[in-house]
């Protein structure tokens, strides 16, 4: 493969709760990803802003207040709007609810991890499906 | 009897004249992976003098708790963290606890009014009433206690960045029932450091934070004076993935350093001191917990005294509420959780709590099912009232482990208080990223251990099972962001918008100068402004913080 992969890892929303995030941006660069964290309260149009600037393959977005089925879908659509890649690997991490995993997908996540997953879980679903 | 000296063994020593016996690890440590030794002995509790280190219950440094009686007076407040959707259900749900022998309240708040957004703020799309419960106006808070009688419950609020306002909310309701302020009791949690820290529900940066703060104090200390105008807390910082070293450190560092903002605001330490309140997280390690929690008194104790000045024997006093840790609930096999919370709240209660919360079972999928928190307050209740560690005040105290565990945190306590004062003090080393990237590295270190399976986590790394989710979850009506916009808009359009304007310049006028902002902040609360409005008012005037992300 050339060059390293790309990984986005951003908090959408207003939810504080940034350890998962910063755990699992940790695992993906000792992974040897290239990895880019947006910080907290990021609305979808900021997040989306920053895949195409920073020029990802991987969208990982945390969400832990719930919000996911607003928040997540938005994102998807507004770098769609932008003009950004139609092969982004999209991951969902935090407390997703199994019912809402269908419809995430639906809306065009490639897989949710959820509490307990280990990163080397991420790291390995990363290595097989991104287009770097 | 041969003396051995303890510090020189090995962790697989034997004392003379035993077989030697492989252990199941070569190294054993606390959740935290605080290095513990096989077997405790006096030598570990030297110099440990009773009346000086320890003292009677209720006497200084206060170490064994902060009554004589402890529970065999009175019972720990049981007091279960709830809001959900719109006001009438959270209020539903405050009196269906009541019932069932809750004995004070507590209330989350959803995101939007976390961060001083109103429910119709284009920032609030998706999480209105989702994790807490929406509220915009004081018509909201009206709804959220009507029918409990505000002179007979207390009530905890977990608001930080706007609590300010909604403390005003809160007051003015109690006003409107003909509750007396110099009756009513609770608490707002009204701590910004730790949201700096760990949480990260900042609004304002941290100098005109503090600054809210001192007047919450002043406002208190004159005008209600049996609230708790501050819970300082170390829950965030232990879920954000701190060690309880840290844990117990970072608050008390925090707790210090709204010690001296009082004080160079001109307060008298005795005048605010007494309604100092902590938080502090239970998590799985038993003693490490129980230590953590006997090692915080008598560092506030001597602190309070010593280096602070405080003359009334209950500015020394640290009195805490605890959560249980919702970082360590699974998702996988989640009735496991039911056993962890028990042994959490047990850690809590041996270590001398105020007040706890006992997560329920379902926290790592959802907010909270009447059933699963109908079975987190009874596990309050069995230990209370079958366990029979009420019976007496700090079981644990004199133990050889729990008395070297107390000290050994309290010295890395100390380490960590020299390190920040080096930094310059709490403020200057939260800008410069120092807590934060503390407990990142604890956080990741912890993580690591659970995937090399140095720490176990049942059922996540081991003993796993193939299964379907079987515990029924509680799914908040998407209708209620809805039903609380149009309820916002109503009391818009009903209330005199005249006075609100006049009433939100005041508050910005009063954030430019150097007023109490209080009296401000109620005024227009009374006419209606929304939450969302009086944050604006102080948002132009204050700035809003940004964080530079460290991973």
């Amino acid at each position: 493969m050339e060059g390293k992969i790309r990984v986005l890892v951003a908090k959408p929303g207003l939810d504080g709760h940034d350890r998962g995030a910063k755990v699992v941006a940790r695992a993906l660069r000792d992974a040897g990803f290239e990895v880019v964290y947006t910080g907290l309260h990021q609305t979808p149009d900021q997040i989306a802003e920053a895949v195409i600037q920073e020029d990802v393959d991987v969208v990982g977005l945390s969400i832990l207040s719930g919000a996911h089925n607003t928040l997540v879908p938005r994102v998807i659509e507004l770098v769609k709007k932008k003009g950004g890649r139609q092969d982004l690997l999209y991951l969902v991490g935090g407390i997703v609810p199994r019912e809402d995993v269908d419809y995430l997908r639906a809306a065009g996540v490639s897989e949710v991890f959820g509490p307990g997953t280990p990163t080397e879980d991420i790291v390995a679903y990363i290595r097989q499906h991104a287009k770097g | 009897m041969k003396t051995r000296e303890s510090r020189a063994e090995p962790a697989g020593g034997t004392p003379a004249g035993q077989v030697a016996e492989c252990e199941r690890k070569a190294r054993f440590s606390t959740v935290s992976d605080l290095p513990i030794r096989r077997v405790y002995r006096p030598q570990d509790i030297a110099g440990l003098d009773y009346e000086r280190d320890l003292g009677d219950p209720g006497c200084f440094p206060f170490v064994r708790g902060v009554h004589e009686t402890m529970y065999r007076g009175r019972l720990w407040t049981m007091r279960e963290f709830a809001g959900f959707g719109t006001a009438e259900e959270s209020n539903a749900r405050y009196k269906y606890l009541l019932e069932h022998g809750q004995t004070g309240l507590s209330v989350a708040f959803d995101m939007p009014t976390i961060m001083g957004y109103d429910s119709d703020h284009p920032r609030a799309e998706g999480e209105v009433g989702k994790i807490g419960v929406a509220v915009d106006t004081l018509a909201d808070m009206e709804t959220l206690f009507s029918g409990i009688p505000l002179d007979q419950v207390t009530t905890s609020m977990t608001i930080n960045g706007p609590a300010a306002v909604l403390w005003a909310m809160y007051l003015v309701v109690a006003e409107k029932q003909g509750a007396s302020w110099q009756k009513i009791s609770g608490t707002i949690q009204n701590d910004i450091l730790k949201e700096y820290i760990a949480q990260k529900s900042y609004i304002f940066p941290p100098r005109p934070s503090m600054r809210i703060i001192t007047d919450i104090f002043a406002f208190g200390s004159k005008n209600v004076p049996r609230w708790n105008t501050i819970s300082i807390s170390g829950y965030h910082i232990r879920e954000a993935g701190s060690t309880a070293a840290q844990e117990l450190a970072f608050t008390l560092a925090d707790g210090m350093a709204y010690v001296e903002a009082g004080i160079a605001a001109g307060l008298d330490v005795d005048e605010f001191a007494p309604r100092l309140s902590f938080f502090f997280n239970a998590h799985n390690d038993l003693f490490e917990e129980v230590a953590k929690y006997r090692a915080a008194r008598r560092i506030w104790a001597r602190v309070m005294r010593e280096k602070y000045g405080a003359k009334n024997p209950r500015s020394w006093l640290l009195r805490f509420h605890t959560q249980t840790a919702g970082c360590s609930l699974t998702a996988q096999q989640p009735h496991n959780n039911i056993v962890r919370t028990a042994i959490q709240a047990l850690a809590a209660v041996l270590g001398g709590t105020q007040s706890l919360h006992t997560n329920s079972m379902d926290e790592a999928w959802a907010v909270p099912s009447e059933q699963a928190v109908t079975i987190a307050l009874r596990t309050q209740q069995i230990l209370a009232e079958e366990s029979g560690v009420a019976n007496t005040v700090d079981p644990l105290g004199g133990s050889y482990f729990v008395e070297a565990l107390t000290n050994e945190l309290e010295a890395q306590a100390q380490a960590y208080f020299k390190q920040i004062e080096a930094l310059g003090g709490v403020v200057a080393a939260i800008e410069q990223g120092f807590f934060q990237r503390e407990i990142a590295d604890s956080a990741y270190r912890y993580q690591l251990q659970i995937e090399r399976g140095e720490k176990v986590v049942v059922g996540v790394n081991r003993y796993r099972m193939e299964e379907e989710l079987s515990i029924p979850l509680l799914r908040v009506d998407p209708a209620v962001a809805e039903r609380q916009v149009a309820r916002l808009n109503r009391v818009r359009q009903e209330r005199d918008g005249a006075r609100v304007r006049a009433a939100l310049d005041r508050v910005s006028k009063a954030a430019e100068g150097t007023d109490n902002l209080m009296p401000f902040i109620l005024e227009a609360v009374r006419a209606y402004a929304s939450l969302g409005e009086i944050m604006d008012a102080l948002r132009r005037v204050f700035g809003e913080y940004r964080e530079r992300p460290v991973f």
